[in-house]
């Protein structure tokens, strides 16, 4: 599939290939090549053509013309704000929005609508761009699957890719199995999968052990978790406040950069926030990668990683090693009790945050009403999926008073190991670690609920979040395509807050992996030109 | 947003009082509560000097009586301890909640400078330790007016920690002399105060009111160190006027400023502790006193009848002047303590410690709090001891009344009659019409300057004391009359004309021969009969010094 034009072809796009998809979306924008007006409706009959992908929960039609009008405006007087101007995002349900249904895939939410914006979503459209709608997700973010709200699971869109399709030709398989559609991973599918599907340039997920990482992996984007503290929390409805971050999804690193540029910095409103200002996010292009040290965890080549995925690991470090880069191996002794330790503290907290739905502020409630204790339950019952209670009994359990020594004082301490094991990793000279996102590619969505959601999440988060616990910036960056024709990412762990250079080392990555553009030509007609970022299919990492 | 008022059918638990503070109830029954219980039960001697509680029956063994209290004070602030909104008393409900306060998901707490200051000066006045590293925790519960599920606490590492706070009980005798006793503060730590539920049991619905949900407090923790009624209300009335005087809080029990619960065993001296009630909904110092004592009593009555006591939360009936168990049929609760995840521990500085380059907007200079703290109330009544000569308990008496202070020094800065004399009738006099009236020192109709003038008549002997308190009289009818114009109208300066009293004298004898014959006889009270009458005459308006010199000069 790879892309094979005439020699001057091929000198324009890697000419154009240097600016990232937004900004060249946004040069497109200022000479008058395409209005914003003209890119909303654009992408809201994309969102229309892949409305069986399930990526939105909320498609914010109105709102996105009316955006897309005054940007219009702003770019007819040649005031646009930047870079973002126009540009069309969409943003997990699980932010508030301003007037906008906010449900976070619950009964509980249905028919929630936030006075307020969160921090993340003022700022991307103090900056201009277009809130085409709120995307899917696991019921208030518990999953790594999107496939456990109420508004039921996400559609890979890579199920329906060409590339896809032609892979299963080659291996003869039936058309029937083809027809088995895929998992986008999760928590944040629906913003994966607008993302891919093209109905927008950025989206926001959120990374509580891996949601914005895992279905990046999934869906061949990059997805980015900040350090914690350097992106507002507020308004982000939260599942465990010491772990999440505004999650970015994008198709390119320098894209995550502009987007990261501007969400990042101190906010009055959230006090974990970094006090300090926070320098422009450039990335410049790394040529030299003789000075860097890449460490690989050796915990993290665990049984269950498929062949696939970690001979696609080794290659890439040895696409670092042949660059002249220092790969070493390194020790994260603690990896294994992560996992064990990430459950308790994330149940602990989910009880706590999910104890304010009463049914009495806003939210579901229901219509028993023999006494308040009644009300509560029954409203509880009702507006709560079995895995959300099922989480919030465990941390009720875990923080009794008998029980929170053995349990949460002891998951914390744990939580401290881990967080002191990529310390010293770092402390020891390593830049960045390179490890896989997940244990394999998507999985067909009946494959996937075979198990339940906790084993799922479990093996799901493996190898995500432990940099939660840690509060590091991470970055799962698309590296190739598996013999199915779908995607694999891989995760470089930064030190925290050295976000910038993280995706620098990203970036490089990026330029020489080459990962196709996911192509679907039946939904494409004249979007494409928008935005196909013509990557070529990687020579280097073919599997 | 205002919140909607709220109403849906609770038959759970009523109560009649509106500012009741229904989750300070649950608040307490925790073992691993905010309190000073856990220790105190351990503990087999008592620690301090321990009083009968009651009068003693023969054959008795003497009981004593432990109390400790809980007070939780109102921060007085703008804003609420983690958001923004106003607090403010009384306004129309639901006025005064951010999204916050309705705990919208998605919020943060955002901590307010102006509480951590507040409870900085108040260790700080209550000689505590502060910690310069102190953390928040999450408490859990579900109840109506606590929106979030929980309250932001200081469970594992308060501001402050290790205090004392001094007051004075009357002893001797007659309980005729003051003594300074101390007791001991365990700790004061913020949290959020809960909103206010309203129970209407006619159409058997809740009202929520979340105006006050989010405001801070100050709860201060005592050592069990107190041994009846009468010594809690002092205690709690010298924190009130600390409060007070340091302004960080109204500290208005009326107004549920100020709430006190109060925890009550009674044990042999030299015996095991024994165990303890809860009595809350102490609303008023005076009830306060009075439930302590009842339940002290009502603890004795239940072990010398051979019952026992139940480690229960009592409320005190203030119309039937008694204690009665609370309703709660979960019993214990597990509050589930937790680290609040969104707060980043709370750094304090002080002078050595202060970073170089700190903002002094985003940091809090425990000395330089310390340098700014205003007077205290022993130093206030210590300085009117030295300064006045008056007796320390008219210091108490001064400082006690709010605005009796400044009313009497008021009348000082303008009289130049002697301190003794402005403190009696400053205490004596006005207090007391204050008190038959029921009235405060705000609303006194005399004025201090109408009391100067009137005091400085008497310092000039221009009227007799008698005439004075005429005088005092007719000022407080408040007509807006000076004092030299009520004595002038009514002719009530005393007689100058030393020969028209001689006249008065001459024929009051005159007139009574049997008295004077008494007087011959030796009798030394009849000359007060004659003066008596002399006064009368001279519509007393005569120096009755003066006209006993003129009789005795007369008789002899």
């Amino acid at each position: 599939m790879n892309e094979k034009g005439a020699p001057d072809k091929l000198a324009y796009s890697r000419r154009k290939r240097k600016e990232s998809g937004i900004s060249r979306v946004s040069v497109a924008l200022k000479q008058g090549q395409i209005t914003p007006t003209e890119l909303c409706r654009k992408c809201l009959s994309l969102i229309q053509k892949t409305k069986f992908l399930n990526a939105y929960i909320t498609v914010s039609e109105e709102v996105a013309l009316k955006q897309a009008e005054e940007s219009e405006e702003r770019y007819k007087k040649g005031q646009s704000l930047g870079d973002l101007d126009g540009i069309p995002v969409a943003v997990k349900d699980n932010f508030s929005t301003s007037g906008i249904e906010t449900t976070c895939a619950s009964n509980m939410l249905k028919g929630y609508i936030p006075p307020f914006n969160a921090t993340v979503v003022q700022k991307l459209l103090d900056q201009g761009a277009l809130l085409m709608g709120k995307t899917n997700l696991d019921e208030f973010a518990m999953g790594s699957g999107s496939t456990d709200g109420v508004f039921g699971p996400v559609k890979n869109p890579w199920s329906y890719s060409k590339q896809r399709r032609e892979k299963r030709q080659q291996q003869a398989q039936g058309e029937s199995q083809a027809a088995e559609w895929l998992i986008t991973g999760g928590s944040s599918g629906g913003s994966a999968a607008a993302l891919a599907a093209l109905t927008c340039s950025a989206a926001l997920g959120s990374d509580t052990g891996g949601s914005t990482r895992n279905p990046a992996a999934h869906c061949g984007l990059v997805g980015f978790k900040p350090s914690y503290g350097l992106v507002s929390r507020h308004g982000l409805i939260p599942l465990v406040n010491s772990m999440d971050v505004p999650g970015i999804l994008t198709r390119c690193v320098d894209d995550t950069a502009i987007v990261l540029g501007v969400l990042a910095g101190h906010d009055p409103k959230d006090s974990t926030t970094v006090q300090d200002p926070v320098k422009p996010f450039t990335l410049p292009s790394l040529t030299d990668v003789s000075k860097l040290c890449i460490g690989i965890p050796k915990e993290y080549a665990v049984p269950e990683l498929s062949s696939e995925v970690r001979s696609l690991w080794s290659k890439a470090a040895g696409l670092f090693e042949s660059a002249g880069a220092k790969v070493i191996e390194v020790s994260l002794p603690h990896t294994s009790c992560s996992i064990v330790c990430y459950h308790v503290l994330c149940a602990s907290e989910v009880a706590s945050n999910m104890a304010r739905f009463d049914g009495l502020e806003y939210g579901h409630r229901c219509d028993i009403n023999v006494s308040t204790e009644a009300m509560y339950a029954a409203t509880r019952r009702e507006g709560f999926s079995d895995v959300v209670r099922g989480r919030i009994l465990s941390g009720n359990f875990f923080l009794l008073k008998e029980n929170y020594e053995n349990y949460f004082i002891k998951a914390q301490k744990v939580r401290r190991l881990i967080a002191n094991d990529f310390v010293n990793v770092f402390n020891s000279g390593v830049d960045i670690l390179l490890t896989p996102t997940t244990l394999s590619e998507a999985v067909p969505y009946l494959e996937f609920i075979k198990e339940d959601n906790r084993t799922r999440s479990a093996q799901g988060d493996i190898f995500t979040q432990a940099v939660n616990m840690a509060g590091l910036p991470a970055v799962s960056m698309p590296a190739a395509l598996s013999h199915q024709g779908l995607p694999i990412g891989l995760q470089f762990i930064g030190r925290a807050f050295c976000d910038q250079k993280l995706l620098t080392v990203a970036k490089w990555f990026e330029k020489q992996v080459q990962f196709p553009v996911i192509q679907f030509p039946e939904l494409m007609d004249g979007c494409s030109l928008v935005f196909e970022n013509e990557k070529l299919a990687s020579v280097s990492l073919q599997q | 947003m205002a919140v909607p008022m709220l109403r849906w059918v609770g038959p759970g638990r009523r109560c009649a009082l509106a500012w009741v503070d229904r989750s300070s109830r649950h608040r307490r029954e925790a073992p691993t509560g905010s309190t000073s219980n856990g220790t105190r039960e351990q503990s087999s001697v008592a620690q301090q000097p321990l009083r009968t509680a009651q009068k003693l029956r023969k054959g008795e063994h003497k009981w004593a009586a432990v109390v400790g209290l809980e007070i939780h004070a109102q921060i007085s602030s703008n804003s609420k301890l983690f958001s923004g909104s106003e607090v403010c008393f009384a306004a129309p409900p639901n006025s005064l909640v951010s999204f916050f306060d309705a705990s919208l998901p998605g919020t943060l707490p955002v901590l307010n400078r102006r509480c951590v200051e507040a409870a900085v000066m108040t260790g700080l006045a209550l000689n505590c330790h502060i910690n310069k590293k102190s953390l928040f925790d999450r408490k859990h519960y579900f109840y109506a007016d606590l929106p979030a599920g929980y309250q932001i606490t200081q469970q594992r590492l308060p501001i402050a920690a290790n205090g004392n706070l001094m007051f004075g009980v009357f002893v001797g005798s007659k309980r005729s002399h003051m003594a300074t006793r101390t007791v001991r503060v365990k700790q004061i730590q913020l949290e959020q105060d809960s909103g206010k539920s309203l129970h209407d049991d006619l159409r058997s619905q809740t009202l929520i009111d979340l105006n006050r949900a989010g405001v801070g407090l100050l709860e201060v923790v005592l050592e069990p160190d107190l041994s009846c009624g009468e010594e809690a209300a002092t205690v709690v009335r010298e924190l009130q006027l600390i409060l007070q005087a340091l302004g960080t809080s109204q500290a208005n029990m009326a107004e549920g400023q100020l709430r006190v619960d109060a925890n009550i065993s009674v044990h042999h001296p030299g015996e095991p502790l024994g165990i303890r009630t809860e009595v809350k909904n102490l609303n008023s110092i005076r009830f306060l006193a009075r439930a302590i004592d009842y339940e002290i009593q009502r603890q004795i009555n239940e072990l010398e009848n051979g019952g026992e006591i139940l480690n229960e939360t009592r409320s005190f009936d203030c119309k039937l002047g008694c204690t009665v168990p609370m309703r709660d049929k979960e019993g214990k609760q597990d509050y589930r303590f937790m680290p609040e995840p969104n707060l980043p521990p709370l750094v304090l500085y002080d002078t050595a410690s202060l970073p170089a380059r700190a903002q002094p907007q985003q940091v809090i200079n425990i000395d330089q709090i310390r340098e700014a703290l205003p007077e205290l109330p022993s130093v206030t009544r210590e300085r009117l001891v030295q300064r006045y000569g008056m007796l320390p308990e008219h210091s108490f008496m001064l400082l006690n009344e709010v605005g009796l202070l400044q009313f009497f020094q008021n009348v000082m800065k303008e009289t130049r009659a002697e301190p003794k004399t402005v403190t009696s009738w400053v205490l004596n006099v006005l207090l007391g019409y204050l008190k038959h009236q029921n009235l405060a020192v705000s609303e006194s109709p005399i004025t201090p300057s109408a009391l100067a003038g009137l005091l400085d008549l008497l310092d000039s002997k221009a009227i007799s004391s008698s005439a004075a308190k005429q005088v005092f009289e007719e000022l407080w009818k408040g007509e807006g009359k000076t004092a030299v114009q009520i004595v002038s109208e009514k002719q009530l300066g005393l007689m100058q004309d030393r020969e028209a009293l001689e006249q008065l004298c001459q024929s009051t004898v005159e007139g009574h021969p049997r008295v004077v014959m008494d007087i011959k006889k030796g009798n030394p009270r009849a000359i007060n009969k004659l003066i008596g009458l002399v006064r009368k005459a001279a519509l007393n308006r005569a120096d009755p010094a003066m006209i006993k010199a003129l009789l005795e000069k007369l008789l002899a």
